[in-house]
């Protein structure tokens, strides 16, 4: 089920067409990954379904029900790219601000941000002022303050924008947790290793148009196929390697004889010929990789880019 | 070192705002400092005048068509009320003093005239009084000399006649041919008097004085009301101006810039709610500066708050409101920080001048006084030294309060109209 549907959004900035046509969906309980590069559309898109942009043409619609510019409804959580907190005040001064504005009070308040400081792992820090905290701290309290209403959809722009990796893995902790319970999620990320680990879903914008959509699996089968790269390496030197190179698709490492690469439809039926192709040249393999297709090659093949140019 | 020079000049020829500090603001305060002392539009201002003839005497009524001739004074003989054909009274002239319309009144008493005529200068008769606004110390004193000069040069016979009296009586009669020479003299000591203008030096000018007595009507319940007030308003209205300025940059810009204003409006709050809410806290902060202000004045120069505690609170609650919502329009107006700070210190320094935070604008041409009232600044002095000056009651404060408060309206309209580049692309 839908819970957020994007279609045909466009905006230009002047001469610039910031969104061309852009269309997605989010489902209900996932976490969809926007990925794109510098300039994409991601940031206006988000904004858009924020409220923040009005679209010249296109449509938003929110739970079943098109979306108002100049306001955010009550059922969306942001969580904004910057630090958007007040550094002199405490993460549960910060907390209890935040979710006043947004309609908490009294024991609802307090227990919401219990509940958030124990997610966040700042409990024991949630009386020191804001200044004072690491930059991964202040990237999981700036989630847990877009999120302490119970949102039914969270947008967040970049949240894991120059934290370590430590703090990263907390906060898809956090977002994977909040996607259990049936929270939306839709993220703009530049790791593409996080989106392809952590998420449901990607979306992959670009010259705001959305050119590709759907899970690893799908996207990799809609593109670069599903051949996997296995490399070979041998105790010594091929001596011989005619044998081995009749194999399809196959070929030696140019610098490096002891290293033989195959790409492989499937492993399952390919693998095993290979390897006895190479014992029977004379040479024991002392080990063996095989890496499937990566969102990066699927990136690469879509826009003819690496995502971080 | 070249390289440094010309990347300094490349960034001033590229930020207008540092160019306007250092080049517009010192000519805009030159020009206001050298056309407030410097005399560049002409004349010092005239000084307005309420003048009261309680004698009705040939003296009085020389006294006063003297002092109606004198060109640094506009004076004002009658009630404009009435139509202007009432003659003043001695209370109608102190209320124009107390209300802030003259600086000064000039009471002619009764009697004085025959006293005069029959004893001259220091003969022990009534003395004029001059009602007076000591806030302005310049009008009272001027009045002061030019009421010396008036009478001595106004009445000359006068006092010719009344020296002789008091000759004739400690020395002994004058002679018939004596007699008949002073009365051919005196008619001509007259016509040469009315013949004198403004400015003219008098023959037979004597070295004394006319008794003056001055009275500070703004010191009626003996209070130590001094100019302290008018430094105690003048200064805090001037740092209101700026701590409001950097409070709105403070919590809207570094709010547009840390993402937090962007948070905070996808709240239930919204814009107008976001800017009614800063509008508050900065009014509460504005407040609370001039409070801490005044109490210093209080226990340090003995201003007397706790007598004007409605005033003051009526006039610091619209003063702050306004400030708060001209803050907010200059942060809604800035696109950054640096660009607020540069723009605003050169409107309220410029505005300050002109509507007399720095130095009293009774001070200025008729002119400038007019264009100070386009100030912030002039109205909310205005209202301060109504209060603290001349104890008037609140009611007196209604233009005051309704500038101040229009412009507040005006300016939160304002604000919010610019405000709206935040919301929605």
């Amino acid at each position: 089920m839908n819970v957020l549907s994007v279609t045909n959004a466009r905006k230009s900035f002047g001469a610039v067409k910031a969104l061309d046509g852009a269309s997605l969906d989010l489902r209900k309980g996932e976490l969809l990954a926007l990925l794109g590069p510098n300039g994409a559309g991601k940031t206006t898109l988000i904004r858009a379904i924020a409220g923040r942009v009005r679209l010249d043409s296109g449509e938003i619609s929110l739970l079943g029900a098109p979306l108002q510019a100049r306001r955010t409804p009550p059922e969306l959580g942001i969580v904004p790219q910057e630090i958007a907190l007040y550094p002199l005040l405490t993460a549960r001064e910060n907390m209890a601000a935040f979710g006043e504005l947004q309609g908490l009070s009294g024991a609802a308040l307090r227990s919401q941000i219990d509940w958030a400081l124990e997610r966040t792992g700042l409990a024991d820090r949630a009386a020191e002022p804001v200044r004072q905290f690491s930059g991964g701290m202040k990237r999981r309290l700036n989630i847990a303050c877009g999120v302490l209403h119970r949102p039914r959809i969270v947008l967040l722009d970049e949240p894991t924008a120059g934290v370590d990796p430590q703090s990263r893995d907390r906060i898809y902790d956090m977002l994977a947790d909040l996607a259990s319970q049936g929270v939306s999620l839709l993220l703009t990320t530049h790791h593409l290793e996080e989106a392809e680990a952590r998420c449901s879903r990607t979306v992959i914008i670009d010259h705001g148009k959305v050119i590709a959509a759907g899970t690893l699996a799908e996207l990799v089968d809609r593109t670069v196929g599903r051949h996997r790269m296995v490399t070979l390496r041998l105790d010594a030197p091929l001596a011989d390697a005619t044998a081995v190179l009749q194999q399809p698709n196959t070929e030696l490492d140019a610098r490096d004889a002891t290293q033989v690469r195959a790409r492989l439809n499937d492993v399952a039926a390919e693998l095993p010929p290979l390897l006895d192709r190479v014992r029977r040249a004379g040479r024991a393999v002392e080990d063996v990789d095989v890496r499937g297709p990566s969102l990066q090659a699927v990136f690469i093949h879509l826009t003819g880019r690496e995502l971080r140019e | 070192m070249w390289t440094l020079i010309r990347v300094g000049l490349t960034n001033l020829r590229r930020d207008r705002v540092a160019q306007a500090m250092t080049f517009v603001l010192p000519i805009i305060f030159f020009s206001i400092f050298a056309t407030v002392f410097g005399g560049r539009s002409g004349a010092t201002a005239k000084i307005n005048l309420a003048v009261v003839d309680e004698d009705h005497s040939d003296f009085s009524q020389r006294v006063a068509a003297g002092l109606a001739k004198e060109g640094s004074l506009k004076v004002q003989a009658t009630s404009a009320a009435k139509n202007g054909n009432v003659p003043l009274t001695r209370a109608a002239a102190e209320a124009l003093v107390k209300n802030g319309d003259v600086p000064v009144a000039v009471v002619i008493p009764a009697g004085i005239g025959a006293a005069f005529g029959s004893r001259g200068f220091g003969g022990g008769g009534p003395a004029i009084q001059l009602l007076a606004d000591v806030s302005d110390p310049i009008a009272p004193q001027m009045v002061y000399g030019l009421l010396q000069k008036v009478t001595m040069t106004a009445a000359p016979d006068l006092l010719m006649r009344g020296g002789l009296q008091q000759f004739e009586q400690h020395a002994g009669a004058l002679t018939a041919e004596q007699r008949v020479a002073v009365d051919a003299w005196l008619p001509r000591l007259r016509q040469n008097a009315a013949g004198a203008g403004s400015g003219s030096g008098a023959a037979g000018a004597m070295p004394m004085g006319i008794g003056v007595e001055t009275v500070d009507v703004m010191r009626t319940n003996s209070e130590r009301s001094s100019l302290v007030s008018f430094y105690a308003a003048g200064t805090g209205v001037m740092f209101l101006l700026f701590s409001m300025v950097n409070g709105a940059g403070g919590t809207l810009l570094d709010e547009v810039e840390s993402g937090t204003l962007e948070r905070l409006l996808s709240t239930r709050i919204g814009m107008t709610g976001l800017l009614a809410g800063k509008w508050l806290l900065l009014t509460t902060i504005g407040f609370s500066q001039i409070c801490v202000m005044f109490l210093w004045a209080t226990v340090a120069f003995q201003l007397p708050l706790f007598s004007h505690v409605p005033g003051f609170v009526t006039m610091t609650v619209v003063t702050a409101g306004a400030a708060a919502a001209l803050g907010l329009v200059l942060a809604t107006l800035a696109r950054t920080r640096g660009q607020l700070s540069g723009f605003s210190t050169i409107l309220i320094l410029t505005m300050s001048a002109l509507g007399g935070s720095m130095f009293p604008r009774f001070l200025m041409s008729e002119g400038l006084q007019k264009v100070g009232l386009l100030t912030f600044n002039a109205w909310a002095l205005d209202g301060y030294l109504k209060v603290f000056w001349r104890s008037a009651p609140l009611w007196q404060l209604w233009p005051q309060v309704s500038v101040l408060v229009g412009l507040t309206a005006t300016f939160l309209l304002l604000a919010r109209l610019l405000a709206r580049r935040w919301e929605t692309a």
